[in-house]
């Protein structure tokens, strides 16, 4: 694959652009801190099986300019993208976020609005070759309205929505949209936060999510054990919704 | 807290207060940080750890700064040199990756201490030795540059020729120089990742040592394991295993895939381990292996990690959790040091799962490194009440014996016994100064031991 990669410096998105290194497949990492990235890319070239380069551009999602100057930097080093990979993404708790406004505004931004404009640049860049891959990192946290996730919970509930949109108009004609809907996952974004059950490790969803861009499905939860946690959570009446603390 | 492939290290939070704790699971209150930006979670930071594999309280932070940074997500690899096999990675990478990653390709670790959950920054600050110590030295002897944050705030690369004393004094330094960020160090060319292992049961102690010097010069690897509750004509009988990485002809043409690994589930009681428990096991180990000598190829995980097979296995010695002891045993003491050894030891009853006796090549260049030449013998023993007095009294015996004690793996050490042991603090105390004025830089282990502030 030739894989455009936002979010490969840390965390899940580590874990999966390793993968793809290891397998061979050609990357080209955007992200908002060139000494991160090109971090990233020197670990990447170390892991793939022969010597190749990473390239890398800046992209901020706090902002929506570059994205095409982006793009078109990724299809000149990798000789046309066929897949797009984006974990970038912002947590913080509901308590933090309500205390801040700013930072609210910045997350609301990030998670949704710019993830969005982002995604639609790329799609049509895919579309226009004939289509392609598109693997964006959702949650969980978006599968139900909940006491301790409203806010960062209702970005992740938008973009879900319009990925599952995006993957009903446009997989026949090529594209093909997967939308990750990770559980707890242990990484820097969740490091200090009492881990639940099923709670996950990076490298293990890494592999889950390479499986399901690989077989092209539409949504994969990760680890697999939230698939039947978000089932019975889905179907929770509200009245238990709004006794429960989670 | 556990988590999937091993990464265990210690961190608890029983009850509401948070706790870290070190391998042998003795917690003290305080909490663990783990980053991935090392360079900037270290500003503040008093001690960085990696996996927590060591077994005391070197890797736990003081009482009044009670966070430890922890580097594992610090696990990027700077720079890797295909042809010559020289390696630069943040601090955090483990052993595990790395082998994982690189043994396929035919590069190894000069040297591997046994178990492969462990940093390269742990294998640094501890330098590790491993099997291969009477050919290969400390893995420090390996190391070609390193890039820390001093206690003073600043970050600075050093190596042999730049900032010398600094270099040394962290190699064994036991993240008390500074925190370390990166490491660079040269890999080894392997020519197959399989191991050809030939062991044998020998009858007793001396012959044991004698069998481990005598090998010593044919065989890169040698290692053994001690039955150390037989008594007289028995003590010290155990298996002895030399190992060599297997030529291409002589080894399975595919990869060895990772092992299955079991998980101990939960806490045990303590007689799980106890003295009847240890002298079946040991009785049945030491008779499985047959009176023949054996020659076999063997995947290297077992070979090298035999432990690594059952995660957790930390959780077997209970409650009160466990120590290790282990000590290096000069040659000017003579071959009959470990017999005297092993006698102090079952005199006083010290029921030990695990006993290890490796050959000891010359003393390292890391200012603290724990090898000299002569024999290591190191013990897991569970805590108990008199636990104090037996490490006690074995130190007495190595005081006397002209030997010293592993910091990576202890926790019952007195201060007074430890400077008698180590004419080498000055220096190290001295250097150590010079790049921390204030003594930021510290740890459970440094309080006790070196009278650092608590
Ligand atoms: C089953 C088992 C077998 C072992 N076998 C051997 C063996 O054969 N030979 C041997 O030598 N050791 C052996 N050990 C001990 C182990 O190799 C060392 O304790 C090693 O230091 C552990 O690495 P770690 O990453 O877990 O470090 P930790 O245990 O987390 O830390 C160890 C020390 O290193 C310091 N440190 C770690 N990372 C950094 C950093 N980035 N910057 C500054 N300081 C740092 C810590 O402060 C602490 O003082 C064994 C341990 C186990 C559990
Ligand atoms: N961890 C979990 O438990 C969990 C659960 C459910 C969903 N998720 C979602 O899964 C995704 C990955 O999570 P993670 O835990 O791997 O996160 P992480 O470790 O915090 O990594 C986040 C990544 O996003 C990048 N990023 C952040 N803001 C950005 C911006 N403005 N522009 C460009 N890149 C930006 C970061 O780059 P820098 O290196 O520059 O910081 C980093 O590479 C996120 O979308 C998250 O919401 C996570």
């Amino acid at each position: 694959m030739r894989v455009v990669f936002v979010g490969a410096t840390q965390g899940m998105g580590r874990a999966l652009s390793r993968l793809l290194a290891e397998r061979g497949d050609a990357l080209f990492l955007l992200g908002r801190d060139e000494a991160e990235l090109a971090r990233s890319a020197r670990d990447l070239e170390a892991r793939a099986p022969a010597a190749t380069t990473v390239g890398t551009a800046p992209l901020d999602l706090a902002g929506s300019a570059g994205f095409d100057a982006a793009l078109t930097a990724a299809d000149d080093a990798l000789g046309g993208f066929d897949t797009v990979v984006v974990t970038a993404g912002l947590f913080a708790t509901q308590e933090e976020l309500e205390a801040d406004p700013a930072r609210l505004e910045e997350l609301l931004t990030v998670n949704f609005t710019n993830t969005v404009l982002f995604c639609e640049a790329a799609r049509k860049r895919l579309l226009a070759r004939g289509g392609g891959t598109l693997a964006v990192f959702s949650s969980v946290a978006g599968d139900r309205g909940r006491k301790p996730v409203a806010l960062y919970g209702a970005t992740k509930a938008g973009l879900s929505h319009y990925l599952e949109s995006l993957d009903h108009r446009y997989r026949a004609a090529g594209l093909a949209t997967v939308c990750v809907k990770p559980g707890f996952v242990r990484t820097g974004m969740t490091e200090g936060l009492k881990a639940p059950p099923f709670a996950g490790e990076p490298v293990a969803v890494a592999h889950r999510v390479l499986a399901a861009i690989l077989d092209r499905r539409p949504v994969v939860y990760a680890p697999a054990a939230w698939w039947w946690v978000m089932a019975i959570v889905r179907r929770l009446p509200r009245f238990v919704m709004r006794r429960v603390g989670f | 807290m556990t988590t999937a492939d091993g990464q265990r290290n210690g961190h608890g939070d029983a009850g509401g207060e948070t706790t870290v704790a070190g391998w042998g699971r003795v917690a003290v209150p305080g909490r663990e940080v783990r980053r991935a930006d090392l360079e900037r979670a270290t500003e503040d930071a008093v001690l960085t750890r990696g996996l927590a594999r060591s077994y005391g309280d070197a890797s736990l932070p003081p009482p009044s700064r009670p966070v430890v940074v922890a580097s594992p997500l610090a696990d990027r690899i700077v720079s890797f040199d295909r042809e010559t096999g020289l390696l630069r990675a943040e601090a955090g990478l483990s052993l595990k990756e790395m082998n994982r990653l690189l043994l396929p390709r035919g590069w190894f670790t000069p040297v591997t201490p046994g178990t492969q959950f462990v940093t390269l920054g742990g294998m640094v600050a501890a330098d590790v030795h491993g099997k291969n110590h009477h050919r290969a030295g400390c893995f420090g002897e390996h190391v070609t540059a390193l890039k820390v944050r001093t206690g003073d705030g600043v970050v600075r690369e050093c190596s042999p020729e730049r900032e010398p004393d600094l270099f040394l004094a962290t190699i064994g330094g036991m993240g008390l120089t500074g925190h370390v960020l990166e490491v660079e160090c040269r890999l080894i060319r392997v020519p197959s990742p399989w191991i050809v292992c030939d062991s044998e049961r020998v009858p007793d102690v001396d012959h044991y040592v004698e069998g481990l010097k005598e090998a010593g010069p044919r065989w890169p690897y040698t290692v053994g394991w001690i039955d150390c509750l037989s008594r007289g004509r028995n003590l010290g009988r155990g298996i002895l295993q030399r190992g060599r990485f297997a030529e291409p002809d002589e080894a399975p043409r595919r990869a060895p895939t990772p092992l299955t690994r079991l998980r101990v589930p939960f806490e045990c009681p303590e007689w799980v381990l106890g003295p009847w428990s240890v002298r079946a096991f040991n009785a049945a180990y030491y008779a499985a292996h047959g009176l023949d000598r054996k020659v076999r190829v063997v995947h290297p995980e077992s070979f090298f990690y035999p432990l690594d097979a059952i995660l957790d296995w930390n959780l077997l010695y209970g409650r009160r959790g466990f120590t290790q002891y282990q000590c290096v045993l000069p040659e000017a003491a003579g071959r009959g040091a470990a017999r005297r050894f092993l006698e102090l030891l079952t005199e006083r009853g010290g029921a030990s799962f695990l006993c290890v006796i490796k050959d000891c090549g010359p003393e390292g260049r890391g200012i603290l490194s724990f090898p000299m030449k002569g024999i290591s013998i190191a013990l897991d023993v569970a805590i108990r009440d008199d636990t104090q007095s037996l490490v006690d009294a074995l130190n007495e015996l190595v005081l006397a014996e002209g030997g010293r004690v592993y910091l990576a793996k202890d926790s019952f050490t007195r201060a007074e016994h430890f400077r008698a042991m180590e004419p080498r603090l000055e220096r190290f105390l001295e250097i150590r100064r010079r790049y921390d004025p204030d003594g930021r830089i510290r740890s459970a282990q440094s309080v006790r031991l070196f009278g650092d502030a608590p």
